[in-house]
């Protein structure tokens, strides 16, 4: 039995903090419990109440946007399955059930782990989630794409899917209905190009996990060349909540331009890292210094990045903006995952990217030349500038880098994230580049070393 | 699903009569659990190719890495080209190609972790084990790799052992950690 307390606390905040106010990652809630905290009427609505194409006018309506990183309008997503469409393109097959819904919980943006608290901490929200959007596109079978380092999220997904199942959520005629649907948990081995929609169909299909070309889309032709649709797992768990309490009410949660709420974070050299569901728009102000309790003892706000690796750094002059997609977008970053990712004025910004653009290297899929070649070639010359070594022309090199990797000349979007820190960085912290290569060292090593009285290796 | 390739049970995919004297049937490697588990994914998936990285890492869970021999005799049961499942093997970083320890540690080194020192946490593990990535103790304990974001970016430095996580490591915790598995191999010894 669930704490009374507990609960009656948790309901309090049913309204205002739709997305993580049934959270428990002690035990999350199994399946009664969930049921008795109000949970499933979002799929019973859906099922009962609404054709298909209600719930997709319903989630159009709210102006929920993809939670996945590219912020696009989920209504306008599920709206290219063909059997939604009112004239489907004649090569395509509408039968009924056709199509495929994929969860994305792949989540290995660095500094991103909103989705691993969702996953761990209220598993029946996002199986019921699903349940509403596998209706509303038409699918028969669901498959939620989980990265494999998340061991604890696998084991509390899949016992919640058989508890779905065993209680006639999951399976032939869903309550009664004639809609049947099945749901699958795959566990991932690995690489980050997984979490890029089309090279996690390919992943599923058991190929290696190369992005594919688009269009199609995959809402056109995406699992085993049917329609499929790729939804992030925060994207997803606001569907109950809209069901249930409307559209109308969703608007309202923001005074923003972007409806809803947003689970925001903030990690690395902040006082308290952690996570919070708030209102869309926030400002990064707020969110910095009133829920993360500000800069780690002694350091200074350097800059940060507001939504994951492959965002734009802003710094101390964008305190002020609204995290919500369009603000951000408009001083020269990207929303992103919403996790800020902050760097304080003794640590050394050029270590800092030579670290990001290290992971782009690595987890670059090998396909496309810009990318493959583009990102270690920046390693290398960031690695150079890093120990001293680095001369002015590495610096008019790595701009040109920066363009050779940029959006339309590269096959996904992996090798343009890892352009925007780099970026952002030789802009706002160019005098930091100038002086490791005109001292021949890295002044904030030296920093360190007098602090630590020691040589540092 | 009607697929006359969706199965995997021995006599099913491969007829043995095809197989010539050269062959050798690698699908006799695997133990039945391991046939069961794969053909279940089989199942799943409508399709034996698209079960390729679930049965990679069906076999890894049992033998602790993947062999050659193992790769193989996944090929021949799921009726798909070793080349390809090599491909797909060799491109996924939790599938281990090599043998790796008892107890692999996956240390995060992305940009949480990197600042707020897992660098000396590096260190530390490097000196107490002795080995540097991508290197096994000679006692076949430990083998070290690194990782991308574990997902405990609010509680880093942080790594994963085997299927565990552990945060906020400091040059301690991480010696306490690593001397406690130790003791837990010498108990089971
Ligand atoms: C390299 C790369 C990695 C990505 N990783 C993820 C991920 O881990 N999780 C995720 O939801 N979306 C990820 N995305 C975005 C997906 O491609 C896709 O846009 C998203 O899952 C769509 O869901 P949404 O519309 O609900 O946001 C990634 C994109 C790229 C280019
Ligand atoms: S941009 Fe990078 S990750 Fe994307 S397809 Fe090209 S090589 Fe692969
Ligand atoms: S960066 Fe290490 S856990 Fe996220």
């Amino acid at each position: 039995m669930t704490d009374n307390h507990w609960l009656e606390a948790a309901l309090a905040q049913a309204l205002t903090k739709p997305l993580t106010h049934l959270v428990n990652l002690e035990q999350p809630l199994d399946f009664n419990s969930y049921v008795h905290a109000g949970g499933y009427m979002g799929a019973t609505k859906a099922l009962r109440e609404f054709t298909p194409k209600e719930v997709l006018a319903l989630v159009s309506d709210s102006g929920l946007k993809g939670r996945g990183g590219a912020g696009f309008p989920t209504g306008m997503k599920w709206s290219c399955v063909p059997a939604l469409q009112e004239k489907p393109p004649a090569h395509v097959n509408t039968e009924q059930g056709n199509s495929y819904l994929i969860c994305n919980g792949d989540e290995m943006e660095p500094g991103t782990f909103k989705d691993r608290y969702l996953l761990e901490g209220v598993p029946h929200q996002l199986i019921e989630a699903m349940i509403i959007a596998s209706y509303t596109i038409s699918a028969n079978k669901a498959f939620i794409f989980l990265r494999g380092e998340y061991h604890v999220a696998a084991q509390r997904l899949q016992q919640a899917i058989d508890e779905a199942y065993e209680n006639n959520w999951l399976g032939a005629k869903v309550q009664g209905t004639d809609y049947q649907l099945d749901l699958y948990l795959h566990t991932s081995a690995g690489r980050y190009i997984c979490g890029e929609e089309t090279a996690l169909i390919n992943a599923l299909e058991g190929k290696r996990a190369i992005p594919r070309a688009k269009p199609p889309f995959p809402q056109v032709s995406g699992l085993f060349g049917k329609p499929t649709v790729v939804n992030n797992v925060e994207t997803l768990s606001n569907l109950p909540h809209i069901l249930k309490h409307g559209s109308e009410w969703f608007k309202a949660l923001s005074p923003h331009s972007d409806p809803g709420t947003k689970i925001y974070a903030a990690c690395g050299q902040v006082k308290n890292p952690g996570l919070w569901e708030l209102p869309m728009g926030v400002t990064i102000r707020e969110l910095l210094y009133d829920h993360a309790g500000g800069m780690q003892d002694g350091l200074q706000l350097k800059g940060l990045l507001p939504g994951g690796a492959s965002t734009d750094f802003l710094t101390a002059e964008h305190l002020d903006t609204p995290m919500d997609f369009d603000s951000i977008a408009k001083a020269g970053s990207r929303l992103g995952t919403g996790g800020l990712i902050v760097l304080g004025d003794q640590h050394c910004p050029v270590a800092m990217v030579l670290n990001l653009l290290s992971f782009f290297a690595q987890e670059s899929c090998g396909w496309c030349t810009p990318c493959r070649d583009g990102t270690a070639w920046a390693v290398e010359i960031l690695t150079r500038i890093e120990a001293g070594s680095g001369t002015d022309a590495d610096l008019s090199q790595l701009d040109e880098l920066c363009d050779f990797m940029w959006l339309g000349k590269t096959h996904c979007a992996l090798a343009p994230g890892a352009v925007e820190p780099l970026k952002s960085a030789m802009r706002y912290f160019k005098t930091d580049f100038e002086q490791h290569i005109e001292q021949g060292c890295c002044s904030y090593k030296k920093v360190a070393q007098n602090q630590l009285g020691a040589s540092y290796e | 699903m009607q697929n006359s390739n969706s199965g995997c049970s021995s006599s099913q995919i491969i007829p043995s009569e095809m197989l010539t004297d050269e062959d050798i049937d690698f699908r006799q490697y695997l133990s039945s659990a391991e046939i069961t588990a794969i053909e279940h994914d089989v199942a799943v998936m409508g399709n034996s190719e698209a079960a390729g990285i679930e049965a990679l890492k069906v076999v890894q869970e049992h033998r602790g890495w993947i062999s050659d021999d193992s790769l193989l005799a996944i090929a021949q049961c799921l009726n798909i080209s070793s080349a390809q499942l090599e491909g797909v093997a060799t491109f996924y970083n939790l599938i281990y190609r090599q043998q790796v320890g008892h107890y692999v540690i996956h240390l995060c080194d992305s940009i949480s972790c990197h600042l707020t020192g897992y660098e000396d946490i590096l260190h530390t593990i490097k000196a107490h084990l002795g080995i540097g990535y991508g290197q096994t103790t000679t006692d076949g304990e430990f083998t070290l790799l690194s990782n991308a974001c574990l997902g405990n970016c609010d509680k880093s430095p942080a790594m994963m052992i085997n299927k565990k996580h552990y945060h906020s490591l400091t040059a301690e915790s991480v010696i306490a950690i690593i001397n406690g598995l130790k003791q837990n191999v010498e108990q089971e010894l």
